[in-house]
């Protein structure tokens, strides 16, 4: 009889230890399948390798740490119900991740409104931090990234006739085209024209033949990898030898594999490069590595891996996962050392870093 | 002038695929009076079993190529008749309505089980085929496009021979024209209709490994956008008749591309549609369809 009340008394007692250490549940949404899947995939590996590191570790104040991920299959909207779930049914503490601009605009309504602070992992259209105060990010924006665009055509490749290309339905895509035609103009070069595809066109060789007719030296494609590797076999098809440059968009191994030979001497902006001597970043890599095969990781990757650790820190400084002391957290991020810099959190929810362009 | 006259070779090479695509559809209709909506996703895994045989033949050789070639339009002709045979032959005799929502079903079963067999991540497609380019002066054209081009003629021409040369082809004819009388004279329908099934899909299993060459990223929902500018190419050319989709895959190709390389770019599917509702409200049965009465 006495036993069997200490019996069950120890079970009392696992159960409330184990309800003690309930997981704290992070969501992170993005494209792992489909045409943008490149960068959902990247990411969602930093993530992963953040979380496996935190839990070794113990996880973040005695709690361990619980990922669901949600694949939006690179379409419209799917985001949204991403959100709407992790909101009321996860009842996720925070959320990680919008790759795309469009799929961060999407969500961060639906989780400002719920009070759940979200992570845009590269995120770079300005308006998505407008979204509230719930939205933070841990890249840089695209005031920024075209300037530097637009500064290294202007520098670096000697252009003085630009042709832009972008898409007319993505947001990203509008937004930096105006940024790098403002500011490539600013620093006395010209515009020549301007060409529009839709998402997932295949065919650009309308747009390429118009713009090299017009005399451009270089062109900048400002949508994604996949159009982005087309336009370079299509343009070197038709004979066009000047440069072409694309923004953080284009980072995806599916830029070669797809481009081949056609894409050799493109350029495209970057969040941080692999190259880089700073010893987080060797760090990540060596960390990354040995995680994932051998493989090396991008940006994107760092990207990731610096959202969730920027969030496990700031869980750690709030000592708490409720809302408000958790978005205050992240609000006061100062100088946390990330893989892809030291990230200071500014009054407009962005990150300040510096950015790279390799070939 | 030499911009004129490339954007006019852009245009001829993208209509020639619309154009290969459209043959499909129409000569669909043409027997059956029904839009075959799976015709474009027959396209798409007329692609991928090009993506599979490509990693087994050498690359950038003419017979591997046409290996590769063969090989997609023997096992997408299989597909086509086996689709025939369970989706549409238990509905012959009901409503078009219903056959044509069994079309769309048809259509949405290839795209999801696409996504899960082959993935939805795009893939790079083989150079199966040599490839160079051709400049002449400022022109500049690639080896892909001008196959595209003469295999879509080849094909519209060996089409247009078969329906009204042979006598599988008026046989074809006869089942259009009357399928009880057909058969009262002895023609068994079911083959007949197999064999345009089977004929109809090996054409977009060719439309599928050409648009693959020329565009080398697929994925299982590669023949919805190409599918739709096709089957308003049919329309535009007069649906049920063959030279008239080649006619009509071409006009939307060159009204497009002249639209997107100019200052427009915003408009170019506003503005190409809206041309063909134009034409079609002056010519409703198609640039060179027949106007026809029915008893009603």
């Amino acid at each position: 009889m006495s036993r069997s009340i200490a019996t069950a008394l120890a079970l009392l007692v696992l159960a409330a230890a184990g309800h003690a250490a309930d997981p704290i549940k992070i969501g992170q949404y993005g494209a792992f399948s489909g045409k943008e899947a490149a960068f959902g995939i990247a990411a969602r590996k930093g993530v992963i390798l953040a979380f496996d590191e935190a839990n070794a570790a113990g996880g973040v104040l005695g709690r361990k740490l619980e990922l669901l991920t949600a694949d939006n299959q690179s379409k419209a909207g799917e985001s949204a119900t991403i959100a709407k779930k992790f909101a009321s049914r996860d009842k996720v503490v925070a959320v990680l991740g919008g790759n795309p601009s469009i799929n961060s605009l999407e969500a961060a309504p639906i989780l400002q409104n719920a009070k759940i602070p979200m992570i845009a992992i590269s995120s770079t259209n300005p308006r998505v931090t407008d979204m509230g105060s719930y939205i933070f990010r841990v890249c840089f924006i695209d005031p920024f990234q075209g300037a530097v665009l637009a500064k290294f055509a202007r520098e670096t490749l000697h252009a003085r006739r630009a042709g832009i290309i972008s898409s007319l339905n993505n947001p990203y895509s509008v937004g930096i085209s105006k940024v790098f035609r403002d500011r490539f103009t600013a620093a006395g070069g010209m515009i020549v024209a301007e060409q529009k595809h839709s998402e997932g066109d295949k065919d650009f060789r309308a747009q390429l033949t118009s713009l090299k007719n017009a005399g451009v030296d270089v062109i900048f494609h400002s949508s994604n990898y996949t159009e982005g590797a087309l336009i370079c076999i299509q343009a070197r098809q038709l004979g066009f030898t000047g440069p072409i440059f694309g923004g953080d968009a284009w980072e995806a191994p599916q830029l070669i594999e797809i481009g081949g030979a056609a894409v050799e001497g493109a350029y495209y902006s970057t969040h941080a490069s692999p190259d880089s001597t700073a010893p987080e970043m060797q760090n990540f890599i060596r960390k990354f590595r040995a995680r994932w095969d051998g493989e090396t990781p991008d940006s994107i990757a760092a990207l990731g891996y610096d959202a969730a650790l920027l969030l496990f820190d700031s869980i750690r400084r709030a000592g708490t996962t409720d809302s408000e002391p958790l978005r205050e957290a992240i609000a006061t991020t100062t100088n946390f050392p990330g893989a892809t810099g030291r990230i200071t959190i500014d009054q407009d929810r962005n990150a300040t870093k510096s950015a790279a362009t390799p070939d | 002038m030499s911009e004129f006259l490339q954007q006019l070779l852009n245009g001829l090479s993208l209509g020639a695929i619309y154009a290969l695509i459209a043959l499909g559809y129409t000569m669909v209709y043409g027997v059956l009076r029904f839009i075959n909506f799976a015709h474009a996703d027959v396209f798409m895994v007329g692609a991928f079993i090009g993506y599979y045989m490509g990693k087994l033949v050498p690359e950038n050789t003419i017979w591997g190529g046409l290996v590769v070639l063969l090989v997609a339009m023997i096992g997408c002709a299989l597909l086509g008749m086996l689709i025939e045979r369970l989706a549409y032959r238990p509905l012959r005799g009901a409503a078009t309505l219903n056959v044509l929502i069994t079309a769309i079903g048809v259509s949405l079963l290839l795209q999801y089980s696409g996504q899960v067999f082959f993935g939805a991540t795009p893939r790079t497609f083989p150079a199966v085929f040599p490839s160079v380019n051709f400049a002449l002066g400022n022109l500049v054209i690639s080896s892909n496009q001008v196959v595209v081009i003469v295999v879509t003629a080849l094909l519209m021409v060996g089409l247009q021979l078969i329906v009204y040369r042979t006598r599988i082809g008026t046989a074809m004819r006869a089942v259009s024209l009357n399928p009880k009388a057909a058969q009262l004279v002895g023609i068994n329908n079911d083959i007949v209709i197999s064999f345009t099934f089977g004929l109809g899909s090996a054409l977009a299993a060719a439309g599928g490994i050409l648009y693959a060459l020329n565009y080398p990223s697929i994925d299982p929902l590669m023949g919805v956008m190409p599918g739709l500018k096709a089957f308003v190419a049919a329309v535009l050319g007069g649906i049920g008749n063959i030279p008239g989709a080649a006619l009509g895959g071409l006009l939307l190709g060159i009204v497009e591309t002249f639209v997107n390389g100019s200052q427009w770019s915003t408009y170019k599917d506003a503005i190409a549609f809206a041309i063909l509702i134009i034409i079609l409200l002056f010519r409703p049965a198609g640039l060179l369809g027949k106007v026809s009465a029915e008893k009603v």
